[in-house]
């Protein structure tokens, strides 16, 4: 085949318009909502200080949305290699059980690390199911979600677990530190982390190779098995440390309902951000806007009045539209 | 074979974004004749099939049937007009029984007292009575994955057979048989072209066109050479139009350019894969090119991919540096210094979202593993030396690299072997989609690579490429395939092209 | 021995004797385990989940995946108690009107899914949060049902022989069952299913209606999905938002437990019965032993699902590279 393209003279490339940058439209979205929020809900952006805390509705989603943007970052990973991980709920379930379970008899330290210790096994049975068998990831992390939850509940036996002591514990979820929330400060931590490690070493290169060419990537001699293995581990240990969260927020294990529904919105998060579901280039400050933006509404919803229930019907509709929106029906090229 | 063509092309003209794909191609098909279609990888002849059958529109030309202009739209189009096409890859369902995948669709049914259902009993009987008609017996209720390729590609001719066809194009339907299942293909092809079905078959295997056509048609770099009597086209003709000199060159001769004979570094002896290559000798010497000359499915990717480890062998054994080596995969082959650069660039080499600097380093940075090979600054001065070096046309280093045409990607993609410094360096179709210009100056390229600064300080090249002239050109030594084991091996000097040609077009003793 | 693995018809037939051993296990174990109206209880307790399982069972073997259906469920029966309850509306419309609304959510969903090729997982998971989303918008409450036609279907004991009976919603799942066997054994409809289970691209290139048949496939699990509502709602006799939380991963559990495989193209539709008895079986057992904790339900059908989903992996490994 002859190659007809016209020779191009090397020059700079014009810088890409403020607009088109990835975050323009997570941002601008963001932007939105606020504006929504503070028309309709008087003092939403009224801070105060009480008790040398920083106090607010802004302050507030923060640590609602502290838990989501953890569950959101591992899920940005598992989506960049085309994977899928809906366990995510169940292993916050277990994580909070856990920890709520041990801490009484064997103290805050043991207890933690138990509980991410249990998250860890979430994923690295996720990491061998996928990479090692094979399965599809939707089925493989679909099993964990069934039995999962019913670990949990065991543990509990279906009751909710209160925790009243150490009062340390309580401060991972509900302490603050310089003013504000602990939460923000952990989540600043592990996506700082995260960045780096994505961008100070190749491995964020190689999750987007995989995701984007996994045979091109072999050929390559880029490791598609261990990458694969490591995203699911590590979004199950961002998902054990958001159900610690969970629990230490409020101040128990409740099997049933911690991290109901948590997998929809860190999928909806990280397509908000940006994110493609069939894999590839991610964007961790993307993803995090989009927990934002999925917190800002169900706290503006709350707050306007409106039953909570229509924050479903409204994370629905957004699924339904941006999905759409990716879909290559729009690009339809020949070959 | 009557005066009227059933199937007529002309002028047909089919091009994508950077790539021009047919040019100027014209067909015609008779009833009653098998029509052979030869060309080379790239040549044109599956995108030639895709606009016959619908999947493609052409940008220019007419495609007439029966002498009425016809212009299908899918699939459902082309069917419907009678032309049925079977694939190498047997499109059915291999879940399915044997007489559902011919009977789907077009189920016999019960009358309305039987509820209008599937009457399987007449569903079995119609798929036996169209497997008799090509002297198959199997057990048609048996699920179709538990045949063989050879049975499912004839199950496929079947389902075509049941309604009834003007033309049956068969593209590519040998590639996977052994010569017992090609003689029951042929046997069958020949009784339905005698009950005055056009055929169009679709191939790169000399021996078989000889055997069952009645005229080839041949195609090259998207045009058609041309088209004969099988009778009055000899083998080497045939060849020479697939693969040699376009007629307007003088042949090229082989110049005695003093080659250095270095130090042997990959040494493979008796490597073969079932199914895919016969056991092989070869060696690579640094400072060394070694072209592997020979028509499509003669064996040299895969030969290529047996040396490279992304396929294993199931015979011989391979040395690198005097030592005996396996691999396991390609990360292995890429640790001890080899570097395999597909001809299937699409699929198996470019990571279009990336930029093209990420896609020179891709290799070069799996090797060192997780810990950055090298500062962002210097990947950029890397991937901009390569650029300069190459002549990639891109506006810079953080271009996506699908927005490159297919020769700059291709270039980027050997930038990516390239920075792995290998000690052997294997090119599978490097030059495709280059223009000519270009070509010449890549392979220069190559061959200084090879020779290195210093008898040792160069590396060993095996290219492979179907374009005789080119191979020619840079090779010290050159290795021909046929049918899937080494036919010769030849030093520079000692053949010209036309030798060479003679070697590829041989029959196969 | 290499035959009966590669069968198609293997893990159905794991499936049935997994039934008999756990029935036996029963049987030996507890008293009053071995009699036939706890088997008939059996069905008449999962009546919704088996028809539920049998619309699942086509959307599976055609290679896709619905996670709305329990929560269209909940939307049937929330719908059907509203339109009853405060519209007054004549039981027999409401009952029409909703299986229609059931079947036109999942054909919408089925049109996504083909026409902006999107994955069938996320596409029915926003359905999913759709629909219940929907229900709690209708009311947050509980909504009880007095309607005559209701309470009488709900109430009524159909007998059979021996003092054993049924109840009309058993009946029905049987109906659906039969109705089922007969689409995927005797339609055309039905076995372009198992072709595009078994390879989209060849069923698209062999001509098959392939758009129409998956939007059809998602259409009929919105209507078994509606159905099911309708029979919970007898059971019941109330429309909630909150009811049948995890049921669509109780019916996959059942179809894949039945020997279908969650890849698409093998199995049968038949396993949606036995795949239902066996996790109806597990409930009972459980409940039978007193001991053990209901938790231990969600467990061992995780685990089951595993080994299955394995099972089925390794066996197609095995094939491939044979």
């Amino acid at each position: 085949m002859k190659d007809a393209a016209l020779p191009m003279p090397t020059q700079r490339v014009p810088a890409t318009p403020l607009w088109r940058h990835p975050l323009a439209r997570p941002l601008a979205a963001l932007a939105l909502l606020l504006a929504v929020a503070a028309v309709f809900v008087p003092g939403f952006f009224h801070l105060e200080i009480k008790d040398s805390h920083l106090y607010g509705s802004l302050v507030d989603i923060l640590n609602r949305a502290a838990p989501l943007m953890l569950a959101a970052l591992g899920m940005t990973l598992v989506i960049a290699t085309r994977g899928i991980d809906v366990s995510v709920g169940a292993v916050v379930a277990i994580a909070g059980t856990v920890a709520c379970v041990l801490v009484g008899s064997h103290g805050l330290a043991i207890a933690f690390a138990a509980a991410l210790g249990a998250a860890l096994l979430c994923g690295l049975w996720n990491g061998l199911l996928v990479s090692v068998l094979g399965l599809q990831p939707i089925i493989a992390t679909l099993i964990l979600m069934v039995a999962g939850r019913g670990l949990a509940q065991l543990l509990t036996d279906g009751q909710i677990i209160t925790v009243y002591e150490p009062a340390s514990f309580f401060w991972l979820g509900a302490g603050h530190l310089l003013g504000l929330p602990v939460s923000i400060f952990v989540v600043a931590l592990v996506a700082g982390l995260t960045a780096l490690l994505m961008s100070r070493t190749a491995l964020g290169l190689f999750i987007q190779t995989v995701g984007i060419n996994p045979v091109a990537a072999r050929l390559a001699g880029v490791r598609t098995a261990a990458i694969v293995f490591f995203v699911y581990v590590y979004c199950s240990l961002g998902a054990g440390l958001a159900g610690l969260m969970i629990s230490s927020n409020i101040k128990s294990a409740d099997a049933n309902n911690a991290g109901l529904l948590l997998e929809l919105d860190a999928i909806l998060a990280v397509t908000l951000g940006g994110g493609q579901l069939s894999g590839g280039k991610f964007s961790l400050a993307g993803s995090l806007i989009g927990a934002l933006i999925i917190q800002t509404l169900t706290s503006t919803i709350y707050a306007m009045g409106v039953p909570p229930q229509v924050t479903m019907v409204v994370k629905a509709v957004v699924v339904f539209a941006v999905c759409i929106s990716q879909s290559s029906f729009w690009s339809r090229k020949s070959a | 074979m009557s005066l009227a063509p059933v199937l007529a092309l002309s002028g047909i003209h089919k091009g994508f974004p950077g790539v021009k794909a047919l040019s100027d191609v014209s067909l015609r098909l008779f009833p009653g004749e098998v029509h052979a279609l030869m060309g080379q990888n790239g040549a044109g002849k599956s995108t030639l099939i895709k606009v016959l059958t619908g999947l493609f529109q052409p940008d220019a030309g007419t495609i007439t049937l029966d002498g009425q202009a016809i212009a299908p739209k899918r699939t459902e189009d082309a069917q419907d007009l009678g032309i049925r096409t079977v694939y190498q890859e047997v499109n059915l369902c291999p879940n399915l029984s044997v007489a559902e995948n011919i009977c789907a669709g077009r189920f016999p049914r019960k009358s309305w007292l039987g509820g209008g259902r599937i009457d399987w009993t007449a569903v079995r009987a119609e798929a036996r009575r169209v497997l008799s008609q090509m002297d198959l017996d199997i057990d048609v209720t048996a699920p179709l994955s538990r045949y063989s390729l050879s049975v499912q590609q004839m199950v496929a001719i079947a389902r075509t057979l049941r309604i009834s066809a003007r033309v049956l194009i068969l593209d590519e339907p040998t590639s996977s048989l052994d010569d017992a299942a090609v003689q029951r293909l042929f046997t069958v092809l020949r009784r339905l072209r005698d009950q005055g079905l056009a055929i169009l078959f679709v191939t790169h295997f000399l021996d078989q066109t000889y055997a069952l056509a009645d005229r080839i048609t041949v195609m090259r770099n998207g045009e058609t050479e041309g088209e004969y009597p099988a009778a009055e086209l000899s083998r080497l003709a045939l060849v020479n139009k697939m693969v040699g000199a376009p007629p307007d060159q003088q042949p090229t001769r082989l110049d005695s350019r003093a080659s250095q004979t270095g130090t042997p570094v990959l040494k493979a002896e008796g490597l073969g894969r079932r199914g895919a290559l016969h056991p092989l000798d070869l060696e690579l010497r640094c400072g060394e090119v070694v072209g592997l000359a020979g028509l499509l499915g003669s064996g040299r990717t895969e030969a290529a991919r047996l040396l490279f480890g992304a396929d294993s062998a199931d015979a011989g054994h391979v040395e690198m540096h005097g030592r005996s080596r396996r691999w396991h995969s390609p990360r292995e082959a890429i640790a001890a210094g080899i570097a395999f650069c597909s001809e299937d660039r699409k699929h198996e080499g470019a990571i279009l979202e990336l930029s093209v600097r990420d896609n020179i380093l891709l290799a070069l940075q799996a090797r060192a593993g997780l810990r950055l090979v090298m500062s962002r600054e210097q990947q950029q001065a890397l991937a901009e030396d390569y650029i300069k070096r190459l002549g990639i046309k891109t506006a810079s280093a953080d271009m996506p690299m699908g927005q490159l045409s297919g020769g700059n990607q291709q270039k980027a993609l050997l930038a990516r072997w390239l920075a792995t410094q290998p000690a052997v360096l294997i090119l599978d179709e490097p030059t495709r989609g280059i223009d000519v210009r270009a070509k010449e100056d890549l392979m220069d390229q190559v061959r200084a690579l090879a020779v290195g600064q210093d008898a040792d300080a160069g590396m060993a090249v095996l290219f492979i490429s179907s374009e005789l002239p080119e191979v020619l050109h840079c090779s010290d030594r050159l290795l021909v395939l046929r049918d899937r084991r080494a036919a010769g091996e030849y030093r520079r000097g000692e053949l010209d092209e036309r030798s060479v040609l003679e070697v590829i077009a041989a029959e196969s003793a | 021995m290499k035959r009966l693995l590669s069968a198609p018809s293997f893990t159905a037939w794991v499936s049935v004797a997994l039934m008999g051993v756990l029935f036996a296990a029963g049987a030996t174990g507890y008293t009053g385990f071995a009699s036939t109206q706890v088997v008939l209880n059996l069905l008449i307790d999962n009546a919704f989940l088996l028809v539920i399982a049998v619309g699942m069972s086509f959307v599976i073997l055609s290679g896709g995946i619905d996670l709305s259906v329990g929560s269209v469920l909940a939307l049937t029966t929330m719908v059907a108690a509203w339109l009853l309850q405060v519209a007054q509306w004549p039981a027999e419309l409401v009952i029409v009107i909703v299986l229609l609304g059931g079947a036109a959510f999942g054909a919408l969903q089925g049109l996504i899914i083909h026409v902006f090729k999107l994955q069938a997982f996320i596409v029915t998971l926003a359905g999913m949060f759709l629909a219940r989303g929907l229900c709690f918008l209708i009311s947050v409450d509980s909504i009880t049902i007095d309607a005559p036609l209701f309470v009488t279907l709900s109430q009524t004991q159909i007998p059979l022989f021996s003092g054993a009976f049924l109840s009309p919603g058993a009946l029905m799942a049987l109906a659906v069952l039969g109705a089922g066997l007969w689409i995927a054994h005797c339609t055309a409809f039905g076995r372009t299913v198992y072709a595009l289970g078994g390879n989209e691209a060849s069923a698209l290139m062999m001509g098959l209606p392939v758009g129409r048949t998956k939007i059809a496939v998602y259409g009929l699990s919105g209507f078994c999905a509606s159905l099911a509502g309708l029979l919970f709602s007898f059971y019941m006799l109330s429309g909630y938002g909150q009811h049948a939380q995890g049921v669509e991963l109780d019916a996959i559990a059942a179809v894949v437990i039945g020997g279908t495989v969650l890849t698409g193209g093998y199995g049968y539709v038949a396993g949606a019965l036995s795949g239902v008895l066996v996790l109806g079986l597990i409930q009972t057992l459980i409940a039978f032993d007193g001991t053990l904790s209901s938790w231990w339900t969600k467990i061992v059908i995780g685990a089951l699902l595993f080994v299955f989903c394995a099972v089925q992996r390794l066996l197609s490994l095995k094939k491939a590279g044979a």
